[in-house]
C-alpha cells in the first residue's frame, strides 16, 4: 500500500478490455469532417486559390483558406504563459499560413460531410504559389545572404542563441595553460526523428452557447485552452478543453497542434460539430519532430584523464516554425557543462535556425539525447586517444556530489551517478567483457560501450512550475482525486493514486482518480512534460492529502473525544498514533461527517503548489553489440540502463518507463531517421519506410535502479519519464567503436552508413558492383 | 454503394448496411461501437486494429468489410466471460504491466489470443516474431512478451496434460 509498491495500473482493466475511451472513440455521430489542404512546396507564398472544382464535390460544406483567418499570429509550444511577452515563445504562425515555410504547410481547410468528400475536395484545391528555393540546412539558413523565413519576428533565420563560459579564461587560452595536454576535436550530429505515438493527433470541436468545446488528444489541456483563445482572439475561458485517454505523446502533444484550427472551424460554422483527425503521414510530416543538432566540440585533458577544458558549438535545425524553439538547443548546451567538470573552463554556444524542414518541437528528454550523443562521443573519443578505460575517464570527471548548476542554480540534491556506474558495471560484467573484446578481428566483431547522462526534474527556474490537486471524501470513506496533470500512458494516474492513499491513510482501492481533464472542472495544471508530474504534481497531491487528513483527524477528534494529536490514519482506519490501535473505520467517520445532524461537514481539500525547486536525475547505459561488418549490421546483444531517479513510487511502472525509453533509444541509434528530398518533401513519412523498433529488433531490455532519497522530492523521487531514452544511442555508438575501431559520428548507425564507414576504414576491401 | 453485410461479431449475428468501400475497422468502430479496434496507420503497418476473423489475426484497416460476409469476428470486447471474468491473456497483460498508453493493447491482445489458442509452447524469440506486426512505442515490448510467456506457459500446461493423456507423444 502507498508509495514504493508495485500496484497494478489503475487504468489497466479499462485498457485491456477495450473500455478505455480515446478521443476518436468518443466522437459523436454526424460530425463534419475537416481536412487540411497542405502546400506542395516547402518555401514560398500562396498567391491565390482556385476552389471551383473542390467546391463542386458533393458533400463539401465550406472551404477556408489562409485569406479567411484572423490576422493573429500565435505560438504553439506547450509552455506556461509568460507575462512578459518579449521573453516568452515566438508568435510566428496563423491558423492557416499564406507564407509557406514547410512542405505540407497548412494553407486551407476543407469541411465536408464525410471523409471521402473532404479528402477528394482537398486534392482538388488548386493553388498558385510564388515559390522560393527551400532552405534545407542550418548552414544555408545562417548564410549571410539567406532569405529570412520570418522577417516579422527575426531579421535573419537565427531564431535563438545562448552562450556560457564557466571558469577561467577561454578554451583557446587553456590550451597553453600547462604542458602535455591532449586535445580531441570532433563533429557529431543527430538526425530528425519523430515521436510516433500510436494514436495520431485527434480532435473534435463544437459550441455550447457562446463557448467552444474542444475534445483532444493532448498532454497539455490547460495550455491548449489558452492558445486556442489566443489564436482566435477570444477570451480564454470561452474555450473548454477536454482530454480523455491518449495514445501516447512523447512531447508531440506538448504542442498545440490543430486544436485552434478545429475550434475556428466550428466557430465559423455556427457551432456545428467538426472533427479533425490526422493521418499517420500527416502526423509524421506535419506535426513536430525532434531537432537535428549538429555540433563541433573540443576537449583538453591531462594524460591521466583530468578534463581541463571543453567547448561546444551546437547548431539546431528548427524547421519552419518556432514551436519550442531555442529552448531545446539551450537545454542541449546546458547538459554539456553539467555532466562533467572541467578544471579550467567550459564553453558552450548554441544556435537555433529556422529552415524549411518540418517544425521541430518537444520530444522525450528535450534536447538531451542530442546533447548526450555529442558529449558522450567526445568523452569516448578522448578515452580512446588517451588509452583509458571509458568508465574510468568518466568517473574521474563526472558531476560531483553537491553539484549546483552555475547558470540555473539547480542543485543535485541527490546524485547517484557513481552508484549507477558501479551497479551497472557489476551487473553487466563490464570489465570482463571490455577485456574480452579488446582485440576483435574478422567480419563479425563484438564490443561494449557506455554512456552516462544527467537530467533535471521539471522546468523550474527556466519556466513556471505550478500544480493543483483537489480531493473530496465520499460518504463511504473513499476519496475522489482530481488532477490537472495528465495521464499519457506513463502511469501518472496510478502514482497519484498511490501518493493520495499514502498521504490520507487509505488503501488504493479507496482512491478514485478522475483520469479525464476538463478545463471547466479540473484543477489547473501545466500538463505532462519535463518529467515533472511525479515531482511537482506529487507535491500538490501530498499537500492536498495532508489537508484532507487533518480534517479527517479533526472530525475523529470530535467524535472520539480524543485530541487530534493522539490520532492518525492508516489503511482506511483512524488509529491511535501510539500503538496503532484501530479506533474507527474512516468509512463510518465519512458517513457521519456528511449526514450528522450535529456537525455535518463536507471533507474536502484543494491545494496549489508554486514549486521553486528542481533536482537532477542521473543514470547510464551499458550496451553490448555484435557488428556484421560486410552487412553493415549492428545487433544489440545486451542493453542495461541504470537509473538514479530517487525513490521509485511504483517500481514495476518505473521499469516500464525504462524499457520504453531504451526501445526509443535503440530506434534513435540504429534505424530511425526522417528523410527529405531536395525540395524539402518528406520521403519516408509512414511506418513502413520509417523504421521503429519491433519486438524482433531488440534484446531483452534490462533496467536497474539506485534508489537514493532525494530530499527535495515529495516522496524522495525525481525525474524518470524521459531519462531512459537519453543514453542508449551513444552507448551503442561507443560499443561499435570498441568492436570495429571506427568512429561513427552521426546517427543513426544505418547499414548504409556503416558499410561506407567500413569501406573507408579498410575493413571492407572488396566492394561488389551492386554495393 | 451500400450492401448488407451479415457476420458474427463476438458471438452474435449481425446484419448491417455497409459502404462497399468501407474497411472492417470502420465498420466495427462506427457501426457497431467496438472502439477497442484502434486505427494507428490505416495501411496495415501498426497492428492496432487487429481482430480475429475465424480465429485468425487480421489488420482490419486493410480488410474490406464485405470480405467478412459469413465470417466470425472476435474483438477485445468479446473476450470477457459472460459473468465478466477476464480472459487469461487480459489478466496477464494487467499482471505484467504490459499496457501503458493502451492504444496498441487491444490489437496485441487479439494476436496473443490467437497465439495462445494454438496450445503450443513458444520460445521468447518465436513470440517476438509472432508479435512483430504490432508496433508499441511505450513498453519496449518486454512486458508484453512477459505476459505472453506467462499465459502461453499456463495454457500449454493445461492443454498439454489433456493432450498427453492418450499417449506418450511429446508436445515440443
Amino acid at each position: 500500500m502507498g508509495v514504493r509498491d508495485s500496484i497494478k495500473r489503475v487504468d489497466a482493466y479499462e485498457k485491456v478490455t477495450g473500455a478505455a475511451k480515446y478521443t476518436a472513440d468518443l466522437m459523436p455521430a454526424g460530425a463534419l469532417v475537416a481536412k487540411v489542404v497542405r502546400s506542395t512546396i516547402a518555401n514560398g507564398k500562396v498567391v491565390q486559390f482556385d476552389l471551383s472544382e473542390a467546391l463542386a464535390v458533393p458533400g463539401v460544406v465550406k472551404i477556408f483558406t489562409c485569406f479567411d483567418v484572423p490576422d493573429i499570429e500565435f505560438a504553439t509550444a506547450g509552455h506556461p504563459y509568460v507575462l512578459d511577452k518579449a521573453k516568452g515563445d515566438v508568435y510566428d504562425r496563423r491558423l492557416l499560413n499564406e507564407r509557406v515555410r514547410v512542405y505540407g504547410d497548412d494553407i486551407a481547410a476543407v469541411v465536408a460531410v464525410d471523409e471521402v468528400a473532404a479528402a477528394r475536395a482537398a486534392r482538388l484545391v488548386k493553388v498558385e504559389y510564388e515559390e522560393y528555393a527551400p532552405i534545407l540546412s542550418v548552414e544555408a539558413a545562417l548564410a549571410p545572404d539567406a532569405m529570412p523565413l520570418h522577417p516579422g519576428v527575426r531579421d535573419t533565420n537565427l531564431l535563438g542563441q545562448s552562450s556560457y563560459r564557466i571558469g577561467e579564461g577561454t578554451y583557446e587560452e587553456a590550451k597553453h595553460s600547462e604542458p602535455g595536454l591532449v586535445e580531441v576535436t570532433g563533429e557529431y550530429g543527430t538526425q530528425t526523428v519523430q515521436h510516433c505515438h500510436m494514436e495520431t493527433p485527434q480532435s473534435y470541436a463544437y459550441m455550447e452557447n457562446d463557448r467552444i468545446v474542444v475534445v483532444t488528444s493532448t498532454q497539455i489541456p490547460h495550455i491548449v485552452r489558452r492558445v486556442v483563445g489566443q489564436a482566435l482572439g477570444i477570451p480564454w475561458a470561452r474555450v473548454r478543453v477536454i482530454k480523455p485517454y491518449i495514445g501516447g505523446g512523447f512531447g508531440n502533444k506538448q504542442d498545440v497542434l490543430y486544436e485552434p484550427l478545429n475550434a475556428f472551424l466550428t466557430q465559423q460554422l455556427g457551432g456545428r460539430l467538426v472533427k479533425l483527425e490526422l493521418t499517420r503521414e500527416e502526423t509524421m510530416a506535419c506535426t513536430r519532430v525532434r531537432h537535428a543538432i549538429h555540433a563541433k566540440v573540443k576537449a583538453l585533458a591531462r594524460p591521466d584523464g583530468t578534463l581541463i577544458a571543453r567547448k561546444l558549438e551546437a547548431y539546431s535545425d528548427q524547421g519552419g516554425y518556432a514551436s519550442h524553439g531555442h529552448s531545446i538547443c539551450a537545454n542541449c548546451v546546458t547538459m554539456f557543462k553539467q555532466l562533467y567538470h572541467d578544471q579550467r573552463v567550459t564553453e558552450g554556444d548554441g544556435y537555433t535556425a529556422y529552415t524549411n524542414h518540418a517544425t521541430a518541437g518537444a520530444m522525450r528528454a528535450y534536447g538531451i539525447p542530442q546533447s548526450d550523443f555529442i558529449t558522450e562521443c567526445l568523452m569516448e573519443d578522448l578515452a580512446d586517444k588517451l588509452g583509458m578505460d571509458p568508465l574510468e575517464l568518466r568517473l574521474k570527471n563526472c558531476m560531483p556530489q553537491g553539484y549546483v548548476d552555475p547558470s540555473t542554480g539547480i542543485h543535485a540534491y541527490s546524485n547517484g551517478i557513481r552508484e549507477c556506474v558501479a551497479k551497472g558495471r557489476a551487473l553487466f560484467g563490464w570489465d570482463e567483457k571490455r577485456a574480452r573484446y579488446a582485440h576483435e578481428t574478422g567480419d563479425i566483431r563484438r564490443g561494449v560501450g557506455f554512456a552516462m547522462f544527467d537530467y533535471k526534474t521539471g522546468v523550474y527556474p527556466i519556466s513556471l512550475e505550478v500544480s493543483n490537486c483537489r480531493m473530496f471524501m465520499n460518504e463511504d470513506g473513499s476519496v475522489s482525486l482530481q488532477m490537472g496533470a495528465t495521464e499519457i500512458g506513463q502511469g501518472a494516474d496510478t502514482v497519484f493514486t498511490q501518493m493520495a492513499a499514502e498521504t490520507v491513510g487509505l488503501t488504493e482501492g479507496n482512491v478514485h482518480i478522475v483520469s479525464t481533464q476538463d478545463t471547466d472542472v479540473s484543477p489547473f495544471d501545466l500538463g505532462a512534460y519535463g518529467s515533472r508530474q511525479t515531482y511537482v504534481c506529487g507535491m500538490a497531491v501530498k499537500r492536498t492529502g495532508e489537508i484532507l487528513k487533518g480534517k479527517v483527524l479533526d472530525y475523529a477528534s470530535y467524535k472520539l473525544k480524543k485530541p487530534a494529536e493522539e490520532l492518525d490514519t492508516e489503511a482506511d482506519w483512524v488509529v491511535r498514533r501510539a500503538g496503532r490501535e484501530k479506533l474507527l473505520p474512516i468509512a463510518d467517520l465519512a458517513l457521519e461527517a456528511q449526514y450528522s445532524r450535529d456537525r455535518a461537514e463536507r471533507l474536502f481539500a484543494e491545494a496549489s503548489i508554486d514549486c521553486h525547486e528542481n533536482t537532477i536525475s542521473t543514470g547510464c547505459t551499458f550496451a553490448e553489440v555484435e557488428v556484421d561488418i560486410p552487412m553493415g549490421r549492428v545487433t544489440v546483444l545486451r542493453i542495461l540502463n541504470v537509473h538514479d531517479s530517487g525513490i521509485l513510487i511504483n517500481p514495476k511502472l518505473a521499469e516500464g518507463q525504462v524499457h520504453g525509453g531504451i526501445s526509443m533509444g535503440l530506434g534513435y541509434a540504429l534505424s530511425e531517421e526522417l528523410l527529405y528530398d531536395e525540395k524539402g518533401r518528406p520521403r519516408n513519412d509512414n511506418l513502413l519506410d520509417y523504421k521503429l523498433p519491433t519486438a524482433m529488433d531488440q534484446p531483452d531490455l534490462e533496467a536497474a535502479f539506485v534508489e537514493l532519497c532525494d530530499p527535495s522530492g515529495p516522496f524522495g523521487n525525481k525525474a524518470l519519464g524521459e531519462p531512459p531514452t537519453i543514453s542508449p544511442a551513444p552507448a551503442i555508438r561507443n560499443a561499435v567503436l570498441q568492436a570495429t575501431g571506427v568512429h561513427f559520428n552521426t546517427l543513426p548507425l544505418s547499414p548504409q552508413k556503416l558499410v561506407e564507414g567500413f569501406v573507408q576504414a579498410g575493413l571492407i576491401k572488396e566492394v561488389g558492383p551492386n554495393v | 454503394m451500400f450492401k448488407t453485410l451479415t457476420m458474427t461479431v463476438n458471438g452474435r449475428e449481425v446484419s448491417i448496411p455497409v459502404d462497399e468501400r468501407e474497411s472492417l475497422a470502420d465498420t466495427l468502430r462506427n457501426r457497431l461501437g467496438l472502439t477497442s479496434v484502434k486505427k494507428g496507420c490505416e495501411v496495415g503497418e501498426c497492428g492496432a486494429c487487429t481482430v480475429l476473423i475465424d480465429g485468425e489475426a487480421f489488420d482490419t484497416c486493410i480488410y474490406l468489410s464485405l470480405w467478412a460476409e459469413g465470417r466470425s469476428i472476435l474483438t477485445v470486447e468479446g473476450l470477457k466471460s459472460p459473468t465478466g471474468e477476464l480472459n487469461p491473456v487480459q489478466q496477464a497483460f494487467i499482471d505484467e504491466a504490459a499496457t501503458q498508453c493502451g492504444f496498441c493493447t487491444p490489437g496485441l491482445i487479439m494476436s496473443a489470443v490467437e497465439i495462445v489458442g494454438t496450445g503450443k509452447r513458444y520460445s521468447r524469440e518465436e513470440l517476438r516474431k509472432l508479435i512483430s506486426g504490432h508496433l508499441c512505442r511505450c513498453t519496449g515490448y518486454d512486458s508484453i512478451l512477459n505476459a505472453l510467456e506467462r499465459v502461453v506457459e499456463q495454457t500449454y500446461k493445461h492443454v498439454g496434460h489433456e493432450g498427453e493423456a492418450p499417449g506418450p507423444a511429446g508436445h515440443a
